[in-house]
């Protein structure tokens, strides 16, 4: 071994690494996707800028670096198709917004139909979709197979491809990018981004919320927004408000690096797994929550194998891939599988919670519709039937095995 | 995978259960008098603690029957299992954060 190479220059830092203040307009909790994007927003949508964003952690370094990084807005109720459709059309135009390629990649999405159930939901979900100005068509077997041809059609198979939708707009992003891309345009437009601040009680005065409590001292603020994801009912409780929400592991995991064989993304709900190829080479793949409430960031092997056991099934040219790395986030999931975002009993206090396992694609739309909650005290169009009351009045938004894929 | 005593057939992989959710929640004593914000309680929230956790499995392939595990959600350790006819033990391990 030779004496050691100086190390190179370290690249430019993307964003200051402040010092909390005293006080600020409005404090978001979680330094995710969500809670990024919202500052961001904040800033650009409403010109609040005396905004910090707290992550206990790192920035990113919870589902926004744990997730399958699949982007699409083919669901089935007018509500969600709204929200999921701003957030792709948000998606298409920021990495010129934000002068940054994240590698946003419009491949497509396959979602197979294995039963006459599939192919009735499919059918009804692509009309659905195409009435909400979401591009969506039904594909037939052979159409399947044009669209990916490592994907096994046959009818000899336990489960038979029956036919998909395929939404040609959907896509990936690289996660950590994203989360990369809107800090550093935050942080130009004044946001102060905390990192290793852990919100540990709420200050209030009477029934609202006036500032928060960490582990770097006291931080007034007018208003919070909780962005937390698995933490959300955690910290809530704090505060007095209690959440509809459970908080399960998801595990998701990566091959070797391979040559590019998947030309899509792929999800099946009846034998479920998702998958889809990272840029760099890996094969990615999901599945469904690990069914026990859990704050771990892992979950139970058997979860694991039964996805690669449907995988292997549907690719059979994966059989010879190894699996490189599994791991875990936590994901709140609401009782109707669609989030929350807007007031809570508490004044001044909103939350943003409840993504369940598909947070990631909605990141710019979670932030644009609670910035515009937070910055305006009222819900945006888009979020409005998204509040809390619904749980309530009854009016649920039931995307449970109606949103392509089961939860 | 979990390690589950099942307190009818002993201790058994996770994969010969299925999961039940929170424990110990009665279904309303006078269902006709709730307000829409009690059944909303009822219907839609549960407890979501991180640390021990009282919740319901049922062995689905061996005795069929439900009971209650205390878990620890935080490190998912197994703490105790018992009857639905028993109340929630305590335990020192399992009293802290409640």
């Amino acid at each position: 071994m030779t004496a050691a190479q100086p190390l190179p220059e370290h690249p430019d830092f993307l964003w200051r690494n402040l010092e909390p203040r005293s006080s600020y307009d409005v404090v978001i909790v979680g330094g995710g996707g969500h809670g990024l994007a919202t500052a961001y927003y904040l800033a650009k949508n409403h010109g609040i800028t005396n905004v910090a964003v707290l992550e206990k952690g790192w920035l990113a370094g919870g589902n926004m670096a744990r997730n399958t990084t699949i982007i699409r807005s083919n669901y089935l109720w007018d509500e969600s198709a709204a929200i999921y459709e701003h957030a792709l059309k948000l998606w298409e135009r920021l990495p010129e917004e934000l002068d940054y390629d994240f590698l946003f990649s419009q491949r497509g999405v396959l979602n197979l139909a294995h039963t006459l159930q599939d192919v009735r939901e499919g059918v009804r979900r692509a009309g659905a979709n195409r009435l909400n100005g979401v591009d969506a068509e039904w594909l037939e077997p052979d159409e399947v197979a044009k669209v990916c041809p490592i994907l096994n059609v046959s009818p000899r198979t336990r489960y038979p491809v029956l036919g998909a939708t395929f939404q040609p707009r959907a896509g990936i992003a690289k996660h950590d990018h994203v989360a990369w891309a809107l800090a550093r345009r935050a942080d130009e437009l004044g946001v102060d981004l905390i990192q290793g601040c852990e919100v540990t009680g709420f200050l209030k005065d009477g029934d609202r919320v006036v500032g928060v409590e960490t582990n770097r001292g006291r931080i007034h603020a007018g208003r919070v927004g909780l962005a937390a994801a698995g933490h959300s009912s955690v910290l809530a409780e704090r505060a007095g408000v209690r959440l509809p929400v459970q908080s399960h592991p998801l595990q998701a995991l990566v091959s070797e690096l391979h040559e590019p064989v998947h030309p899509t993304v792929v999800m099946s709900n009846h034998v479920h797994v998702y998958v889809s190829q990272a840029h760099k080479g890996e094969l990615v793949m999901g599945a469904g929550v690990d069914s026990y409430n859990g704050y771990g960031q892992r979950g139970s092997f058997h979860v694991i194998e039964r996805q690669m056991a449907a995988a292997v099934e549907l690719f059979p040219v994966f059989a010879r891939a190894h699996v490189l790395r599994t791991w875990g986030g936590i994901v709140d999931v609401t009782p109707d599988a669609s989030p929350i975002i807007g007031a809570t009993p508490v004044g001044n206090l909103y939350v943003n919670c409840g993504w369940g396992t598909g947070g990631f694609k909605a990141t710019p739309a979670a932030g644009w519709t609670f910035a515009h909650t937070l910055a305006t005290g009222e819900p945006h169009p888009l979020n409005a039937p998204f509040a809390l009351e619904r749980f309530t009045t009854g009016a649920l938004i039931d995307e449970h095995g109606a949103a392509a894929v089961a939860h | 995978m979990l390690l589950i005593t099942c307190p009818w057939c002993g201790p058994r992989d996770e994969t010969e259960y299925h999961y039940g959710g929170q424990a110990h929640v009665p279904y309303p004593e006078t269902p006709a008098d709730l307000t829409d914000e009690q059944w909303a309680a009822y219907v839609f929230y549960r407890d979501n603690p991180k640390g021990p956790f009282a919740e319901r499995w049922m062995h689905s392939i061996g005795c069929r029957r439900w009971f209650n595990v205390l878990r620890d959600t935080a490190t998912h350790e197994v703490l105790t299992s018992y009857r639905l006819d028993e109340p929630r033990p305590e335990l020192p391990q399992a009293g802290g954060n409640r």
